[in-house]
Parts: C-alpha cells; sequence; structure tokens
C-alpha cells in the first residue's frame, strides 16, 4: 500500500479489496505444514529431495514376543489358608508366568522360643515372673512378632516395655544357653554375645528423649559448648610441656548461664581435679533439678581429659621448673584454688593463650624467633580490641621501640613480649580510672550542673570541644599537671566515646 | 631484567677437585660406629627440654657499577645467609634454595655447601625466597624466608658510589623446639649454634658426621670478601633499650594503680551538698 504511495500510484483500493487481493497471492505461496516466513526462506520452491529419508526415522521394534494381559487367579504362600485372589498377569506367549507370589518373600516372622514346663522350672523360674505371666508374654511375642510396644499395650498387668523386654531376652538366652550341646555353639548368637541391659536401656531412653525435646535455645546453647569443648580440647591437645608457673591445679569455671539442662561455661581453663569439676556441674545440676546432664557430661569430659592431662603436666613442668620456665613466667598471675562457688574466679586468658601458643610452636619442627614473637603477640592481643592495639603500637613509638626487635635473640623477644602486655596491662589501668573517674562524677553531679568542660555521665556522646581539661573531679586528690604530654595535645579531642579527662600517664 | 653474569666469586656446588687423582677429599669420614644398634636409634629420639637455636643474619649487598654499568645490567649484588657470628652453617643448613625474579635465566638457584650465597647482576629491585634446607638429622621440613632486594640507597643525594653498596641484613634465630638426639651429639659444641645448658644425665649416642661435608673450602663467612660490609647486631642496645621502656611503663602501672585505690575508697564520700567546689 506504502509503495503504491510512494509510487504515486493511485490509493483507490480499499482494505477489503487490498485483503481480497491478497489471499490468492497466499494460497499460491503458502505450503502446507510450514509457515509463509520460513518456506520463503528456502527460496520460496520446494526443495527436490527429500531432506530427511522416512528409513532414518526411528521406527517401532516389532514386539518379539506375544504379550497380553490377563485376569487370573493366584495363591500365595504367606497365607496358610489357601485364599485365592485375582489379579492382572502379564502372559507371554500364552504362558502365563510361574512362581509364588512375588511379595510372599517379605512375610518375615520372628522365631519366638517355646519353652517347656520342664524347662521353666529348670531354669526360668524368676521371683518377680509367674509362669503364666512369662507365657503370657511368649504369646503376645509370637503373635505381635516381637512388637514391645503393642505387647506392652496388651500385656494383662502393667508392666513397662523394658521389663517386657529384660524378660523375653533372658528367658530367651538362658533356653539357648541350656540347649545347647556346649556352651561354645552359642558364643556366637547375638542373644547369648550382647545380652539385654535394662538399667542402660532406660538411661538411653531417657537421654534421647531429653534430646529430642530440646528447645531451640537449648539447642543453640548445646551447639555453642560443643565448640568451646573443642576448642579447648584442641588447644589442649600438644600438652607436652606447658611452661607457666603455677601453683596448685586450680578449678576456675565461670559463669554458667543455665536454663534447661546445658550449662554454658565462659571460659573452661583449668580443671584440678576431675571429681572436683564433675562435682561441680552435678551439684549446678541439681540445684537447677537435673540431676544428671548427660550431654554435658559427655561434651565437657572429652575436653576435660585434654585439660587434666596439660593440668598434669603443668604440675610435672612446674616441678621440673628450668631457666625455660623462668624467662617465660607469666608475670603474677597465678590462681588459688577456689572452692565450687558460682561463680568464682576468672582466671585471665593470657595464661590460657601463652600456653597453647607454645604448644602450637612446639609441633613445628623448625621456626623462625621472629615467627614465635608473632605468636605470642597476636595470642596477647588475642583480648584487645583494634583500637587498643594500635594504641600499644604507639606507646611503643614512643618509648622509642622497635615495633619488631632489629635482633631478634630469645632474651629480646621476651622481653619484648613482656613489654607489649605491661603495655596493656598500663592502657587498661587508665581506661579503669577514667570509668571509676566517671562513675564518681555521675555520683556527684546528680543535675545538670555548669562546671565548666564537666562532661555529665549522661552528656558523654560527642562532647569533644572542650579546649582544656580541667580537674572537674576532685576527690580531695591532689593532681598535677593533668595534660597529657602523652602523644596528644592537651585537650585535644580524643578519638574515644568518652573523653578523657584526666591523663594521668605523665605523673 | 638481565641475563645472570657469573662473576669471579665461587661458583655454586662446585667441588674444587680438578685434579682427578685426588677426588674430593672429604676431611671427615663418616665415623659410624656400627656397634651399637642403640645408638643408631637413640640418634632419632627427639629431646623434649632441649631447644636448639641458630642465629643466622641474611640480606644482600648491592655495589652500583657505575661506569661498566649498562641498562640492563646496573648493579651487583650478593644474596646469602650467613651465621651470626659468621661461623660455619653446613653443620645445619645442607642447602640453601634462592628463588630470584622470573626474568633471571634459571631463576631458581641452588647452593649446595656453604658459604649460602648467589651473586648475580641486574638493574631492578624484587623479593628474593630463600628457602633454607635442613640435613635429614635436624629438620625434614624446610624453612622461608623472604628478602626485598635493595639496590638504590636511601637518599638519594649525589650519583651513586661505586665504593660503597646498599647493604640490607636481616637477623633471626632458627630454632629447633625438639631436636633429635643425633643432631645434638653433632653440633654440641660447635659455634654456629646455641645449646642451652643440657639436662644432666643426659646419654647421647657418639656423633655421626655428614656424608659429603665438602671442607676443601671453609663455609664460615669470617674472611669473606664482603665482610667488612656485614652489620653488627648486638642484643645488648635493644635489651637495655626494652628494659628502659619496661622500667617506664611499670612505673605509670604503680601509679595508677595508687590511684585507682584512691578513687575507689572516694565514692562513698560522696553526695555533697550543692556548693560543692571544683578546682
Amino acid at each position: 500500500m506504502d509503495a503504491k504511495d510512494i509510487l504515486g500510484l493511485s490509493k483507490n483500493t480499499f482494505p477489503p479489496l487490498e485483503k481480497k487481493s491478497r489471499p490468492p497471492k497466499e494460497s499460491q505461496r503458502k505450503p502446507d505444514g510450514i509457515s509463509r516466513e520460513v518456506y520463503a526462506l528456502t527460496g520460496g520452491l520446494a526443495p527436490l529431495m527429500p531432506a530427511i529419508e522416512a528409513s532414518q526415522l526411528k521406527k517401532k521394534p516389532l514386539p518379539l514376543e506375544k504379550i497380553t494381559w490377563q485376569w487370573l487367579p493366584f495363591t500365595s504362600s504367606a497365607r496358610k489358608d489357601n485364599l485365592q485372589l485375582y489379579h492382572w498377569v502379564r502372559v507371554v506367549n500364552g504362558v502365563p508366568p510361574t512362581g509364588d507370589y512375588s511379595f510372599a518373600k517379605y512375610n518375615k516372622t520372628v522365631d519366638v522360643i517355646k519353652y517347656t514346663d520342664e524347662e521353666y522350672d529348670k531354669y526360668l523360674t524368676n521371683p518377680m515372673w509367674t509362669k503364666e505371666e512369662t507365657d503370657q508374654l511368649f504369646d503376645l511375642c509370637e503373635r505381635f512378632d516381637l512388637r514391645f510396644v503393642v505387647i506392652a499395650d496388651r500385656f494383662p498387668s502393667p508392666r513397662t516395655v523394658e521389663e517386657l523386654k529384660d524378660r523375653y531376652y533372658s528367658v530367651s538366652r538362658a533356653i539357648l544357653v541350656a540347649r545347647a550341646p556346649s556352651s561354645g555353639d552359642v558364643a556366637a548368637h547375638p542373644l547369648v554375645k550382647e545380652p539385654y541391659n535394662v538399667s542402660q536401656e532406660m538411661e538411653r531412653k531417657r537421654a534421647l528423649s531429653m534430646v529430642l525435646s530440646q528447645t531451640r535455645q537449648q539447642e543453640r546453647r548445646d551447639e555453642e559448648v560443643l565448640v568451646e569443648a573443642k576448642r579447648i580440647a584442641e588447644s589442649r591437645i600438644p600438652p607436652k610441656r606447658v611452661s607457666i608457673v603455677h601453683q596448685a591445679p586450680p578449678l576456675v569455671v565461670t559463669q554458667f548461664i543455665h536454663k534447661g539442662f546445658l550449662l554454658v561455661p565462659d571460659q573452661i581453663v583449668y580443671a584440678g581435679h576431675q571429681d572436683f569439676f564433675v562435682a561441680a556441674i552435678n551439684e549446678i545440676g541439681q540445684k537447677h533439678h537435673y540431676p544428671h546432664c548427660p550431654i554435658l557430661n559427655h561434651v565437657l569430659n572429652d575436653a576435660f581429659v585434654d585439660i587434666k592431662h596439660v593440668a598434669e603436666e603443668s604440675q610435672l613442668a612446674a616441678s621440673n621448673a628450668g631457666a625455660e620456665v623462668t624467662e617465660r613466667a607469666v608475670p603474677g598471675e597465678t590462681v588459688s584454688p577456689s572452692t565450687v562457688q558460682l561463680p568464682s574466679m576468672v582466671v585471665p586468658p593470657t595464661l590460657t593463650d601463652n600456653a597453647s601458643t607454645l604448644a602450637s610452636l612446639r609441633m613445628l619442627r623448625v621456626y623462625l624467633r621472629t615467627y614465635a614473637l608473632e605468636q605470642m603477640v597476636q595470642a596477647a592481643n588475642a583480648s584487645a580490641g583494634l583500637r587498643t592495639i594500635k594504641r600499644v603500637e604507639q606507646t611503643l613509638q614512643d618509648l622509642g621501640v622497635n615495633l619488631k626487635p632489629r635482633v631478634p635473640t630469645k632474651a629480646v623477644c621476651a622481653e619484648h613480649l613482656e613489654l607489649r602486655k605491661e603495655i596493656l596491662t598500663w592502657l587498661n589501668l587508665q581506661k579503669q580510672v577514667q570509668y571509676k573517674e566517671a562513675e564518681g562524677s555521675s555520683f556527684r553531679d546528680g543535675s545538670y550542673s555548669e562546671t565548666p568542660g564537666t562532661p555529665k555521665h549522661l552528656h558523654r556522646a560527642g562532647d569533644q570541644d572542650r579546649t582544656f581539661v580541667p580537674d572537674a573531679v576532685n576527690f580531695g586528690v591532689e593532681r598535677i599537671g593533668k595534660k597529657d604530654q602523652k602523644r596528644k595535645a592537651p585537650g585535644a579531642p580524643s578519638a574515644h566515646k568518652r573523653p578523657r579527662k584526666l591523663k594521668a600517664s605523665d605523673l | 631484567m638481565s641475563h645472570s653474569h657469573p662473576l669471579p666469586l665461587k661458583r655454586q656446588g662446585e667441588h674444587l677437585s680438578d685434579d682427578g687423582a685426588s677426588a674430593i677429599k672429604p676431611s671427615r669420614l663418616k665415623i659410624a660406629i656400627p656397634s651399637e644398634d642403640s645408638d643408631k636409634k637413640n640418634a632419632s629420639k627427639r629431646l623434649k627440654d632441649v631447644e636448639i637455636c641458630v642465629p643466622i643474619v641474611y640480606g644482600t649487598i648491592a655495589f652500583y657499577l657505575g661506569r661498566k654499568a649498562s641498562e640492563s645490567q646496573s648493579h651487583k649484588w650478593t644474596v646469602y645467609v650467613r651465621g651470626a657470628s659468621n661461623e660455619d652453617l653446613g653443620v645445619v643448613i645442607k642447602r640453601v634454595v634462592f628463588q630470584l625474579h622470573p626474568s633471571f635465566n634459571n631463576p631458581t638457584r641452588v647452593v649446595e655447601s656453604p658459604p649460602f650465597e648467589l651473586s648475580e647482576s641486574g638493574w631492578g629491585e624484587f623479593e628474593i625466597a630463600i628457602t633454607l634446607y635442613f640435613h635429614n638429622d635436624v629438620c625434614e621440613k624446610q624453612l622461608d624466608l623472604y628478602h626485598h632486594l635493595k639496590l638504590y640507597p636511601e637518599d638519594e643525594s649525589g650519583p651513586q658510589s661505586t665504593k660503597k653498596p646498599v647493604v640490607v641484613e636481616s637477623y633471626n634465630e632458627i630454632v629447633f623446639p625438639e631436636p633429635s638426639e643425633g643432631f645434638l651429639a653433632r653440633i654440641q659444641n660447635h659455634p654456629a649454634v646455641n645449646v642451652p645448658r643440657l639436662p644432666t644425665g643426659l646419654n647421647l649416642p657418639s656423633p655421626v658426621s655428614i656424608d659429603t661435608m665438602n671442607d676443601k673450602e671453609r663455609g664460615d663467612t669470617k674472611d669473606h670478601p664482603l665482610s667488612q660490609w656485614f652489620l653488627n647486631f648486638s642484643e645488648a642496645d635493644e635489651l637495655l633499650k626494652l628494659a628502659a621502656a619496661r622500667q617506664q611503663v611499670q612505673a605509670h602501672i604503680v601509679k595508677l594503680r595508687r590511684q585507682l585505690s584512691l578513687v575507689e575508697g572516694l565514692p562513698q564520700l560522696s553526695k555533697p551538698p550543692s556548693g560543692y567546689e571544683c578546682t
């Protein structure tokens, strides 16, 4: 149509007319089976040769046999009553299939032992069970194929499943042993080899039900404890020589959060005596009405074995204290044995980190002194945040000490490590002093008074633009020179959330 | 980078046995005493309370070639591992492999006998990986060190001198935490190794020396041609500085502790009436 426009021909033909003119054209062109455009791709002509040979196409394979389906009767060897039922059967060449009903082989039964009365009197008498009951039990066992839950339900007198099982198995066992010509013959029989253990079974079932009835919270705590125990166990595994000086083996168990029956020890550090430890657990358990904490015992026992091992070893090492030990002794942190109280003392993590680092170093056959120092420094820094670590390094620089010693001999590394630890202690003390004074000031000023530059406890956030650090909190202690000469300009805003009020570092 | 340019320094791994008759004369024959079997067993037993320490220094010395410098070879440098007191490390280290920049020919250079060093010429700085392999009775694991080759001096004032090289050395100590008895017996009194005081009553097997100990050339670096440039590493300075720093910090700690105890004592006295003055 547009072409005609372009050519300038008259637009006389109306759409219906055009449509009319099209169909004859289309019928001329369009073949069957493929669309017009596709056909047009071939050039508008049908191909001369067929593209695919008919013989190449898949043919249905002629059936070799003649198969029919017939409705035929059948019997099953599993049935004792010769009942004849019908079903569809695939008949091949007129020959119906032979053989037993294909599902008959699944009809399994249990061989429940049958004892005679004499045998009963000879071997099977039991004060807890009458002959009647035993007979009833065996009858039910036979009927219900040893499905003890059903049997327990049907048993006339109230007996627990465990009792029934116990009776059944012990009777069977006794009969087997009695009937066997020699004990050796039956020794391999599973009934003889593994006798039924009532108490164990009851315990197992109880534990299982506890596990299955855990709430989500308890499950999570379970995991935490396991992870913790695993971590401890792994760090304890090479407890060859722990060169740490400490006195009597301390028991330190802290902060038992307890809900349900799972305890999450925050820091299981050392355990001196196993009884001590288990007693602690049990006491806690009893306190909260869980006399036995099977999971906890199991979990902690594993970790515990290693801990105990370490404690023993370390005792030996302590008694063999040599030059090594004194050099590496962690300053001052001996722990006194505590009675089992909750919560009791916290052993600082430095001890454990030191020990585990040393142990892991010893696992290597060879290492560089600088590497060892790095590991120890890392371990010591583990408890500190990134900012604290940076402050430590800044302090080292200010003191004129290389961050990595230039001559890393054993002695130098030890000194370096000690210095770092002392700086950490110092920084912690600084923070503590700050906090104490902050608390003190919040006691003092109950209201929003105007004391210049005194950031209130409530007003902590963002109060950074003091130009002068006044002695706002004065409990009558003399303070000389509050300004911080260490690294920051006096009163320069510190990066801390709580601005430092007093810098006593220069005193 | 440059091609390797063999320098008149010692070639690696070469034994000076040009006259074939006197082949390699190992000065120390294998003295294995065939008698005691227990000795042999003991030799591999490990001592738990003894820690053997081998102080080493490793680094590079680079000379500017001055007039002889070309585009691709402007510096002549040597990388080495030596004992900190210039003693022979051959008793501990079996061989050292220096891994150079891939642009070098055969970038993996193996040095089979002490002194463990390698010389090359080039123009660029790169990281050299130094792998130490120890004798069988010492340690089966290798130890890796890394050193950045420095050719150009810190202060760029003026032209480089061909006389003064750029020396970068690092001190470190190789620690064997549980040495075998054989190893200990062998190096017990060797100057290259630091052995702590041994526990009393320790029965060490008789020392068995290592095969192929090439003693024709000395393994120590005491009179090494480059020894005048070796740096001194004295732990005394560092110890002093550390001790001084520790003292300072300890003093601060004491003061703070005192402060803390004072501050802790006082809050009970507070809650003063208004009008409390702060000074």
